[in-house]
């Protein structure tokens, strides 16, 4: 994968130097894996919206997304946003707030869970897919992630998955993850697994940037309608400089 | 001139007498547009001296639309520019046109001011326009700077605490004086309250009283051209340069179709590539500010880089600093450095010509560097670029008397 | 050289032409991008969130009672009228400015004798449509102090503007129009929700 290669070689050398500072000799960002989402894909958006509410809306907040925004995007009749996304007691034109406080969170994992309206922009749609295939029990038996070494956040995709436990290799004289592998399968296969995490990245991607569809849309009549003005301009332009010689 | 038949014609003629009886409007008209002779051979390079005007306006009526929106408070700045980005209608258009315009002001600008590397436009008797220019672009750092704070992400605010923190390198005064920039002990709402006081009166005000200024500087001289010939010195029998055009039409015609096509790049950047691969919003800066969590990597925003590279590169802190604030200094003399006997690289040898591609290079390259992490190798390579750097203004005033250089002609040339 | 005009042999049809064109889809083009500008000053999400419909149980109103909520900023009150204020609504529209509400100070659907959907309940934008101030609700048999013959209604403070107990203006006061009425609809018999209109009418 080109976007990979071209990634791994400075960050390598980069993570050479700063070894102390990381627990894996190997940068992790060398685990990246590309994630082929479309952005395009309305349907995926939904299952991945879906995904989302029932699975991370518990922890993580998406504060700067409105429910009836979701509606409108994604084809949703308020009524199905409101049967199937939403729960409690909030209104269709409320943000995706949770209840649990920060500072209760940070008591009960170590750190706040951070909200994730904008995640996609700032880690980049191929990290949080191979952020979320990248869970596997270390040897102390905890959940633990090959980008995020130590992270609290427990697999809570774990029962789709199943339970990987890494494959080590020695590099440089240390040994360091090599791959994952699955010891114990889950309710789905390794390739709707796939699915089901490019389904819920794709929501993300959508999360962070709602307008990115309407952009592109209108993006393309402004480009049509500049090129027709240049192309006048241009005309007028060599039509005056007749005189010029 | 024919007298207007239709009434209305007649009515609008007479406004225009009444109005130009005391306002001087078709006077200043003949004065910058249809009296103001320029050369006849304008190129590429010649377009962003109004490429610039336009990002200027475009900057201003963007910024002005963001700013009933937003919020300059640390507790609310972030979410404020989420919710231009989400609720406000077309929101998220003025605030891309406005990120894409400030990278896209720096693109017009450096390659303005490399124009006159190319073909002498500092030179006598326009050494002021050169200088205006200059301060132009220190104001337009200082507004870049201060406006990117304003998103109170993670590079804003880590942004912030380095380049305010040279400032601690000032002996003796140095911590005080960070104090008194901050406005508190630390990097807090105090700094971003002032930052915008900066970026939304203060600078604008000044940009605009300065680009007044470059204005009227370049009517009294007239424009350089590529040829680097003076057009003044070859008048016809009505006082007209016989290589000059007058200004409108033909450069009003001309510019707009630099304007439509500027605005085509301009358009596919923001509808197709607004982040630019993080080169113009950064994806740290979609994170909140947090004072306890630094990124892992501290960059400014790509125009700085090359000057970031400059600092990265000596070992020293205060000296670093002032290498770094000497890079743009230097800038201010080169009329007085270049001491070519003619002004165009057109006439000059591959001596001159070699020099120049490899600043050029050297300025890129520098820039590349300035984004990288710093290791060891590219800090070495960032040393070597900074002495070509400072070495071509040394290369300059030295050589620049005695280079090669071939006839010019009198006439203008395309 | 072009220094007193365009030479001999110009085109000038051609350059009117091509002016007048680029001007005109120049014009269009910066026509269409002020839209986003101007379309920026709309309510925002947030604002429609903030000003979304209000909904209201009635279980608790007695009749002659006044509850007051808030929606969009404005304070809409819900009286609700007993049979005998519905009957005295007749009796004193020769004193009022507007008795059959031509003026459009409320929806079609409330454009009757008790300005309602339902004759009971009186939904009503309580500011004076004078300068802007709350009335009071004043019963007939608790006339406001220093007034006499009182029929029951509103009584604003500021400038002494009455309305009866329909929300329709006297004559003789400054107010110049009846209260006006919010889009309102019934979700069942005991829950309004204002700022929506009930399916299918404006």
């Amino acid at each position: 994968m080109r976007s990979v290669g071209t990634r791994i070689a400075p960050l390598l050398a980069a993570a050479l130097v700063a070894i102390s500072s990381v627990a894996l000799a190997v940068s992790e960002d060398g685990y990246i894996e590309h994630s082929g989402i479309i952005t395009r894909d309305v349907a995926a958006v939904q299952r991945g919206a879906k995904l989302f509410v029932n699975y991370c809306l518990s922890c993580h907040s998406a504060q700067y997304m409105r429910y009836n925004r979701l509606a409108e995007d994604l084809g949703l009749s308020e009524d199905m946003v409101v049967d199937n996304l939403m729960f409690a007691s909030a209104k269709i034109g409320d943000t995706m707030n949770i209840a649990m406080r920060p500072a209760d969170a940070e008591t009960w994992f170590g750190n706040a869970p951070p909200d994730l309206s904008l995640i996609a922009r700032s880690r980049g749609v191929d990290w949080l897919y191979s952020y979320m295939k990248g869970f596997y029990r270390d040897d102390s038996g905890n959940w633990n992630n090959l980008l995020l070494p130590n992270a609290a956040m427990p697999h809570v995709l774990w029962q789709l998955q199943g339970i990987q436990e890494p494959v080590f290799h020695t590099v440089g004289g240390e040994d360091v993850i090599e791959k994952l592998e699955l010891v114990e399968p889950g309710q789905q296969s390794p390739e709707e697994y796939e699915d089901t995490v490019r389904d819920l990245v794709t929501f993300l991607d959508y999360l962070s940037e709602p307008s990115k569809l309407k952009r592109k849309r209108v993006g393309i009549w402004v480009m049509l309608f500049l090129a027709f003005f240049a192309f006048l301009t241009y005309l007028l332009k060599a039509e005056y400089w007749r005189d010029v010689h | 001139m024919a007298k207007p038949a239709s009434g209305f014609s007649r009515k609008m003629n007479d406004l225009g007498n009444w109005i130009d009886q005391r306002l001087p409007v078709s006077a200043f008209w003949k004065a910058v547009m249809t009296g103001y002779y320029a050369p006849k051979n304008f190129n590429f390079w010649y377009y962003m001296g109004s490429l610039a005007l336009l990002v200027l306006v475009m900057q201003i009526v963007t910024g002005i639309f963001l700013t009933m929106h937003y919020k300059p408070s640390a507790d609310e700045a972030f979410a404020s520019v989420e919710y231009i980005m989400r609720d406000v209608e077309w929101g998220w258009l003025i605030r891309y046109m406005h990120s894409t315009g400030a990278s896209f002001f720096f693109i017009v600008v450096y390659l303005h001011m490399f124009r006159s590397f190319l073909y002498g436009s500092h030179r006598a008797p326009r050494e002021l326009l050169w200088v205006f220019g200059m301060l132009i672009y220190v104001c337009l750092m200082a507004e870049a700077f201060f406006g990117y704070v304003l998103p109170w992400g993670q590079m804003s605010y880590w942004g912030a605490q380095v380049i305010i923190n040279l400032f601690g390198a000032i002996p003796a005064i140095g911590e005080p004086l960070t104090e008194w920039i901050r406005g508190d002990y630390y990097i807090s709402d105090a700094t971003l309250t002032r930052f915008f006081a900066f970026h939304v009166v203060a600078i604008p005000l000044l940009l605009l009283g300065l680009v007044l200024l470059h204005l009227v500087a370049l009517r009294e001289s007239g424009s350089n051209n590529p040829d680097g010939i003076e057009i003044k010195a070859n008048k016809d029998e009505e006082g007209k340069p016989v290589d000059g055009i007058p200004f409108h039409p033909y450069y009003t015609v001309k510019d707009i179709f630099g304007v439509a096509m500027f605005l085509l790049i301009f358009a596919f950047f923001i509808f197709f590539w607004p982040e630019a691969g993080g080169l113009f919003l950064e994806h740290d800066n979609f994170v909140p500010a947090d004072p306890l969590v630094t990124p892992e990597h501290i960059k400014p925003v790509w125009y700085f880089t090359p000057y970031y590279a400059i600092l990265k590169a000596v070992p020293d802190k205060l000296m670093g600093v002032i290498l770094m604030a000497l890079a743009v200094v230097i800038l201010f003399f080169v009329p007085w450095l270049d001491r070519s006997p003619v002004k165009s690289v057109r006439y000059k040898g591959w001596g001159y010509r070699i020099m120049l591609m490899v600043f050029a290079f050297a300025f890129i390259r520098l820039g590349m560097l300035g984004m990288a992490e710093g290791t060891p190798a590219q800090t070495w390579e960032m040393r070597v670029w900074t002495f070509v750097y400072f070495g071509f203004f040394v290369l300059l005033y030295f050589l620049s008397p005695k280079m090669k250089t071939r006839p010019v002609p009198e006439r203008l040339t395309h | 050289m072009p220094s007193d005009g365009p030479p001999e042999g110009v085109n000038k049809g051609r350059r009117r032409f091509l002016v007048a064109t680029t001007s005109a889809v120049g014009a269009v083009g910066a026509g269409t991008a002020a839209v986003p500008f101007i379309k920026s000053w709309n309510p925002s999400a947030k604002a429609q969130a903030v000003g979304a419909p209000v909904q209201v149980s009635l279980r608790d109103l007695e009749p002659g009672q006044l509850m007051k909520v808030q929606w969009r900023g404005q304070t809409i009150g819900i009286l609700r009228r007993s049979p005998e204020v519905l009957g005295d609504l007749l009796a004193v529209e020769g004193e009022l400015r507007d008795p059959d509400s031509s003026e459009s100070q409320q929806p079609g659907y409330a454009q009757n004798e008790t300005r309602a959907i339902k004759d009971e309940y009186l939904v009503v934008n309580m500011h004076c449509t004078h300068l802007g101030c709350v009335p009071a609700l004043n019963l007939k048999n608790n006339p406001p102090k220093g007034v006499d013959d009182w029929e029951g209604g509103f009584y604003c403070p500021c400038h002494k503007s009455r309305f009866d107990m329909a929300g329709r203006v006297y004559k003789g006061v400054p107010a110049p129009t009846n209260l006006t009425v919010p889009p309102y609809t019934f979700v069942d018999d005991d829950t309004v929700l204002i700022g929506v209109n009930p399916e299918g009418m404006a």
